[in-house]
């Protein structure tokens, strides 16, 4: 839970439930309800810059990740966009929006306590079990969308990366060479580990690393990236109508997260410069 | 490269964004000057097809989809799923009860 001042705060907790019976716990609140939600209890939202990068002020407080780090990224974009999450809360803090203060939070922590190999290890895991290879034979129609929408993108990242992957219909997926995993190992070695951070979370929320790949590599867009992600779900939708409490939330769940990460990575491995020319007469 | 539409359009509705997500002085929060200040910065280029512009592109475009989907999931969030749980006095009201007054608390 992260907020600025020490010691921090304990948000109430709901009581313990009483040994069966009663939902009413000492204090009168309803043991299964959630705990109240942290109100808002900063006016202004500013950047500084200190020495490990830039900093979020909240008021006159900087702000810390739950494992009480000073919060600090590279990028000053990123520290706008940071700025921009916890300027947008309204009465209370909803922490479930705030997908880049996450991000950084988890790449500035490392709670998994993973390093470079394993984070890469984990990314390209999923290309074993990645969606866009695996294929239905059956509804047909499914099969065609699958056909028409996932193999260019497939045919890209083959052909991007040099690499031989296919895609399959048997239970087991497809056969993905040793050479074609060691070659996403090398590319993904050449991101930095905030960077890497981003990309796992993107494969993880997409549960595909070539359309992860692709999104990175500014192929495609997010949008683009979703709807090849939840291909089957799309086409069942169309099918048998949209509810819009579960399918819309989700979509747009998805979409935030997603696009979060993607920035996430451009933003922490990107180095800007501007270069004025003269105009010449 | 994605197809991305035009960067004016672009910028529009990224600055419709920041204005719903900001409050009274959206026009001086950060995001609001930094996505101008980029966007002046790589209008201007000789190239043909410049790649530090499509990336700007692209990124704006990400960051449009993230704040556009922020706000579109909190709706969805209020609309159906913050009621939290109901009361006692409610559920017996679903039914057409009503919890029995008891003067000096239950039990």
């Amino acid at each position: 839970l992260w907020w600025a001042h020490s010691p921090p705060a304990r948000l109430p907790r709901p009581p313990p439930a009483a040994a069966g019976s009663c939902p009413v716990g000492p204090c009168g609140r309803r043991a299964y309800a959630p705990p109240a939600e942290r109100k808002r209890f900063y006016q202004n939202v500013s950047i500084s810059q200190g020495e490990g990068g830039f900093e979020i002020n909240l008021d006159h407080r900087k702000l810390k990740t739950p494992q009480a780090k000073l919060f600090t990224v590279p990028s000053e974009a990123l520290a706008i966009a940071v700025a921009t999450e916890w300027d947008s809360q309204k009465d209370t803090i909803k922490f479930y929006t705030m997908h880049l203060t996450t991000l950084c939070n988890t790449a500035l922590d490392n709670p998994t306590q993973r390093n470079k190999t394993q984070l890469i290890r984990a990314a390209v895991k999923f290309l074993e079990t990645d969606t866009v290879c695996y294929r239905v034979e059956e509804p047909p129609a499914l099969a065609e969308l699958q056909k028409n929408e996932w193999d260019p993108v497939v045919a890209w990242a083959e052909e991007r990366y040099n690499v031989t992957i296919g895609s399959s219909t048997s239970i087991l997926g497809p056969n993905i060479p040793a050479s074609t995993k060691e070659t996403f190992v090398s590319h993904l070695a050449s991101y930095n580990m905030w960077a890497l951070q981003g990309i796992e979370f993107v494969i993880t929320q997409l549960k595909s690393l070539i359309l992860s790949m692709s999104l990175i590599d500014r192929h495609i867009t997010v949008e683009k990236a979703v709807l090849l992600s939840r291909l089957e779900e799309e086409y069942q939708i169309r099918r048998w109508g949209n509810v819009e409490w579960a399918h819309d939330y989700d979509l747009c769940e998805l979409r935030a997260r997603t696009a979060a990460g993607t920035l996430f990575v451009h933003l922490c491995s990107e180095s800007s410069t501007v270069k004025h020319k003269l105009l010449q007469d | 490269m994605a197809a991305l539409g035009g960067p004016l359009c672009t910028l529009r509705a990224l600055l419709r964004e920041l204005r719903h997500a900001g409050g009274r002085s959206y026009r001086d929060s950060p995001a609001y000057r930094h996505v101008l200040a980029a966007f002046r910065a790589h209008r201007v280029t000789s190239e043909k097809l410049c790649r530090a512009q499509q990336e700007l592109h692209f990124q704006a475009v990400t960051y449009l989809c993230l704040l556009r989907s922020v706000r579109e999931h909190e709706a969805l969030h209020r609309e159906y799923h913050g009621r939290g749980e109901r009361s006692p006095q409610e559920v017996a009201g679903l039914v057409g009860f009503r919890l029995p007054q008891q003067p000096g608390g239950k039990g």
